[in-house]
């Protein structure tokens, strides 16, 4: 893929609802770009990662990658890795027939799942079924099934929430090997700064509903990153003393590069 | 004792008793309304080893077979699009209803007087009976689909066979065990039924014959095998099935 993912959702309505889902969001993201999505519940992140996928196609804009719409009669035109809030894998099959069900029977073999599985350290758990496996192995599977189709574009939605420290820190060390090997463009949606801040290489804000992009924020801090680090610490700090109402929904207009004075790291936008 | 022994012992033990309880009650009556166990068991042995129970169990076997493989196939598939679509269901439901209560005896005659007494009718008739229990139970468990696996298998692009085979049938998987565990039971009874009706062999034309001349051991050797042969499917097809499917939730 040489030409960035563009999203354009002039407006987004749901059904039966009267207030407006998602109204004006745009966002573009270059070809392997990691970019996290931050903003308060019920600004739309999982909306705007629906409507990338093709799950959600009532909506009035566009979604344009390498050139082209994503979604074109009804078919996606790139392969999507999807990593959801819960692992959703099908409890019926055993980890390795989960991964086979997503790659494709033409050009993958067992091989290619096994060698993956052992990359990973799940060699040893692929006859399972996901239900003998804990919360984290669970998320673990569902993150790799997600590469497992050589992704073009990879849409994850809160997907290390409610795991305890050090679990979503194995699995967020895995997600950049795997990032880095296979080189999707990646959409994370969050609300958590920290993680935001360790994992991407742009920050997009979003403010509360009708959600649309308050705030660019790109992070050059070299990798890796611990959502530890003194450096992250700093610029979650400096983040929310600009702006305090940040992570509940910033109310004004986008910030020119000019406004943000105080940060050495800033990129005009 | 492991779990699996323990249950198999219950299960003997409870059939045990049962024949005990039956041999001393027809011991106390001593008359032959009430043959013992023990006669009905030498009669079973001479109608299996030199009479003709064999053909007329097999005859009724195929004829169960054959009219609950319709059945579940077309209550299935019905009970799919009833369940996803729902004008479909909309359409259907009061048909449904009345097909639900409409007595099996009533299906049977109207498909022998419609179809003549052929073994087409007689298959059709069960078949009729059991279909829209089968569409109840499969549409409630179409209506309970998770979405949610179903959007993992839209956005990896999961073709429409796989998706159907991995991903949607086996969430209906403990709908269609019920359906297909009520629908033999059920079947049973109307194939018999069918036979005594319309047909000329079969276990329920031959309860008929007996009947007629109040051959009680017969009838009753009859039942037995009729019923070691439902506990046969039921030990060998349906639970060793029934494990299979749902061995995941261990």
């Amino acid at each position: 893929m040489k030409n960035p993912l563009h999203v354009n959702i002039r407006r987004k309505i749901f059904a039966g609802a009267d207030s407006v889902a998602v109204e004006g969001l745009a966002l573009t993201a270059l070809p392997g770009e990691f970019v996290a999505i931050v903003g308060p519940s019920g600004a739309g992140k999982s909306t705007l990662l629906n409507v990338i996928a093709g799950l959600d196609r009532e909506m009035d804009g566009d979604v344009q990658m390498d050139g082209r719409p994503l979604h074109a009669d009804g078919l996606i035109t790139a392969r999507i890795g999807f990593v959801f809030q819960e692992p959703r894998l099908m409890p019926w099959l055993t980890v390795k027939e989960n991964l086979m069900l997503v790659m494709d029977k033409r050009t993958d073999s067992v091989e290619r799942v096994r060698h993956l599985l052992r990359e990973v350290g799940l060699a040893d758990i692929e006859q399972s079924f996901p239900n003998q496996l804990s919360g984290g192995m669970q998320r673990r599977v569902s993150l790799v099934r997600a590469f497992a189709i050589r992704p073009e574009l990879l849409l994850m939605d809160e997907p290390f929430l409610s795991l305890d420290a050090p679990t979503a820190a194995r699995l967020r060390k895995l997600l950049l090997t795997l990032w880095g090997e296979f080189h999707p463009t990646v959409l994370f949606v969050t609300h958590h700064l920290r993680e935001a801040l360790a994992l991407a290489d742009r920050l997009l804000f979003l403010s509360s509903s009708p959600g649309r992009v308050v705030l660019e924020f790109p992070v050059q801090l070299p990798r890796p990153r611990d959502l530890e680090d003194a450096g992250i610490g700093e610029l979650h700090d400096r983040l929310l003393a600009q702006y305090p109402d940040l992570l509940s929904g910033l109310a004004e207009e986008k910030p020119s590069a000019s406004d943000i004075p105080d940060f050495e790291n800033r990129q005009t936008i | 004792m492991t779990p699996g022994s323990r249950e198999a012992w219950l299960r003997g033990l409870s059939l045990l008793g049962f024949l005990v309880v039956w041999q001393l009650a027809a011991m106390a009556v001593n008359k032959p309304l009430l043959p013992a166990p023990t006669v009905v068991l030498s009669t079973l042995w001479n109608d299996l080893t030199e009479g003709s129970l064999l053909y007329h169990l097999g005859i009724t076997l195929a004829r169960v077979a054959v009219s609950f493989l319709i059945a579940m196939a077309l209550g299935t598939a019905l009970g799919i699009v009833m369940g996803r679509y729902r004008d479909v269901d909309a359409a259907l439901d009061s048909l449904l209803v009345l097909a639900l209560n409409i007595p099996a005896l009533v299906t049977i005659i109207l498909c022998y007087i419609w179809f003549g007494l052929t073994e087409t009718a007689a298959v059709t008739a069960v078949a009729l009976n059991k279909i829209p229990t089968v569409v109840v139970t499969v549409r409630e468990g179409a209506r309970a689909v998770n979405r949610r696996l179903m959007e993992v298998a839209g956005v990896y692009r999961v073709s429409m066979w796989r998706t159907f085979v991995q991903v949607y049938l086996p969430q209906l998987y403990p709908y269609l065990m019920a359906a297909a565990r009520s629908g033999l039971a059920l079947i049973w009874k109307i194939v018999l039924v069918v036979e005594l009706l319309g047909r000329s062999n079969g276990v329920g034309f031959q309860l008929g014959t007996f009947f007629q001349f109040f051959d009680i051991t017969g009838i009753l050797a009859y039942t037995f095998a009729f019923a070691a042969v439902v506990l046969v499917v039921e030990a060998t097809l349906m639970r060793p099935l029934e494990r299979r499917l749902t061995r995941w939730r261990a």
